[in-house]
């Protein structure tokens, strides 16, 4: 499989990114703080609000770096890629299935699928692991649940009622995932998913991990060729990503969620990373989202066996492998588009 | 020298195809060395328009970057040597770059643009590393000097592919079954780009080193084996069963 590189972040917010020869140099005022060969990476993750110059861009495009741009709070605002979206083919069949009703809900009900089974693994593997620690009763309920949600898609014939079971599984599965937290209650709990803003640590960790996970479906997405905005499961919606959040789906639970619960859990973040605004928002301190982005590139280093290729690959190429499956299955190769099922 | 195998058409297929492609329809000359490799390799690079590179494809390129530099053109006694000479055929609607054409000093030669006198053209192509033993790189220069021939109204005999590793010239004959084998592989390569079809995957030996392997994924041949349908099936029925007991 492909060879993972490494991601640059820069979480400075008065960081400069500009080029000398083949390098991207990273400066904070006049001084220059990092020095990174272009071909030793193969994406650049940038939190300052100073952004990186022209001539470094073209060089990221021509070596195949992407190079996304967060706020410093960590709102995407865009990335840049380049010239990867010439599957004029692709993206016209894509186009052509996103009108279909009946390709439509194959594709969501596999998304979906994904999604409640790792989920479900989400509970059952605490209950394994912590069976002394959590409501194993609860859990294992909730888990049922969803096994039946699992058999309901089944014999489901449109998009709509796919959404309306991962609406239901959803609920089902944020209901026992308090149970999950298992250090620092007083501070770390959940209650319920709040986004906008998001209303306590849990949420505010949860919300900057789904953001870094979106923005790896994203440039999968872009990099096989695919329109990220043509989704199937959620609908077209301008400005929305929806193809992104298709993918983000069947992921979070085994990428994102247990990921935040596990940083929670080991107290390699803290209470005081956290910042709450006059509005009530909980957000990452500058502190916490540099635990977080050390701890999410270490996660995307580490490997598994990928369930359907049955091939070793990092963590963070899930994403990637997932798109270029997608875009196999829509150009013919594969009959079904296999989610990624976590074990 | 001939590599064709017994099982190879010797015959230009009679399906209709036009006279002449018009500019527009026009392949890369080079896909045919793809093409002959693997059906699908050709359509990733020239139909999907996906390419990555590897080690080979880098190193192949950096050996190259000589013989792509016009102005290193030359003229020594009786031959003209052309690099990076812009090729094209409206009969096999492709269009190519030679990497050098040597025109020879000769009265059954033809007369060039700018040049006095005649002169006799003999294409030849710098490959990455030693003789293969697909045909690829001779159908290639051969569609070269089918190109060169339409252009000039000539006949060519022969060219030379020249490998980077042992630095010897390999000469190859445009023979009538070379030839009928460039016409038949670019009507099948117009066909399927026409149709923007993308063959399916064919696991074979040459998967290992090719440089699309991650974005063709020949593993999907042996997932294949179990349906995504049927994987997926499986798995969703395993998840229930577990939850029975």
């Amino acid at each position: 499989m492909r060879q993972m590189l490494n991601t640059l972040f820069v979480t400075t917010e008065s960081a400069y990114l500009s080029l000398e020869n083949e390098n991207v140099v990273v400066s904070d005022g006049d001084k220059a703080v990092a020095k990174v060969p272009l071909r030793s990476i193969e994406s650049i993750l940038c939190f300052s609000y100073k952004g990186a110059s022209p001539a470094l861009l073209g060089k990221c495009c021509e070596f195949g770096v992407s190079v996304s741009f967060y706020s410093p709070r960590g709102r995407y605002l865009c990335s840049i890629l380049g010239e990867s979206n010439r599957n004029v083919l692709l993206r016209r069949k894509q186009f052509v299935l996103a009108d279909d009703a009946s390709a439509c809900s194959s594709i969501a009900a596999s998304f979906v699928i994904g999604k409640i089974y790792n989920s479900r693994w989400v509970l059952e593997r605490a209950t394994r692991d912590h069976a002394l620690q959590v409501n194993v009763e609860r859990l294992k309920r909730q888990s049922s649940i969803l096994a039946s949600a699992l058999k309901e898609i089944k014999n489901c014939d449109n998009a709509e009622s796919v959404r309306g079971i991962e609406g239901q599984a959803a609920k089902t599965y944020f209901y026992a995932f308090d149970d999950l937290i298992l250090n620092n209650k007083d501070d770390f709990y959940f209650e319920r998913r709040t986004r906008r803003p998001p209303q306590d640590r849990m949420n505010a960790l949860l919300s900057f991990v789904y953001v870094l996970l979106s923005g790896d479906c994203k440039a999968a997405l872009q990099g096989v060729g695919l329109d990220p905005y043509v989704g199937f499961l959620h609908a077209d919606r301008p400005g929305r990503a929806s193809l992104s959040l298709d993918l983000v789906e069947e992921l979070r639970p085994a990428l994102a969620d247990r990921f935040a619960i596990s940083l929670v859990n080991t107290k390699a973040i803290s209470p005081n990373q956290f910042e709450v605004r006059e509005n009530g928002g909980v957000y990452l301190n500058d502190a916490g989202r540099k635990v977080v982005l050390a701890a999410w590139q270490k996660r995307r280093n580490e490997q598994i066996t990928h369930p359907f290729l049955r091939e070793k690959i990092p963590w963070g190429m899930v994403p990637y492998v997932q798109a270029l499956l997608l875009a196999r299955y829509i150009r013919g190769d594969i009959d079904a588009y296999p989610p990624f099922f976590w074990k | 020298m001939n590599m064709l195998s017994e099982d190879d058409s010797l015959s230009v297929r009679s399906t209709v195809r036009p006279v002449e492609y018009p500019e527009d329809d026009w392949l890369a000359l080079s896909g045919v060395q793809h093409y002959e490799f693997c059906k699908r390799q050709w359509a990733l690079i020239h139909i999907e328009q996906l390419w990555t590179d590897n080690a080979r494809t880098v190193a192949g390129d950096l050996e190259h970057k000589r013989a792509h530099d016009y102005s290193a053109s030359e003229k020594r006694g009786d031959t003209l040597i052309l690099r990076d000479l812009r090729v094209f055929s409206k009969m096999l609607g492709v269009v190519g770059d030679c990497d050098i054409v040597e025109f020879q000093a000769s009265e059954d030669g033809v007369q060039l643009h700018g040049r006095k006198g005649k002169w006799l053209p003999y294409p030849v192509e710098y490959k990455y590393g030693t003789s293969k033993t697909n045909n690829a790189d001779r159908l290639q220069l051969c569609g070269q000097a089918m190109c060169l021939e339409e252009m000039l109204s000539c006949h060519i005999d022969e060219g030379a592919l020249f490998y980077q590793r042992t630095k010897r010239r390999e000469r190859v004959e445009f023979s009538e079954e070379l030839r009928a084998q460039v016409v038949n592989a670019f009507a099948d390569m117009h066909e399927l780009f026409q149709r923007g079809y993308t063959p399916t995957v064919k696991n074979q030996r040459g998967c290992s080193n090719c440089s699309l392997k991650d974005l063709c994924l020949p593993e999907l041949m042996k997932a294949k084996t179990q349906s995504a349908r049927a994987y997926i099936d499986s798995i969703v029925a395993g998840a229930l069963e577990e939850d029975l007991r």
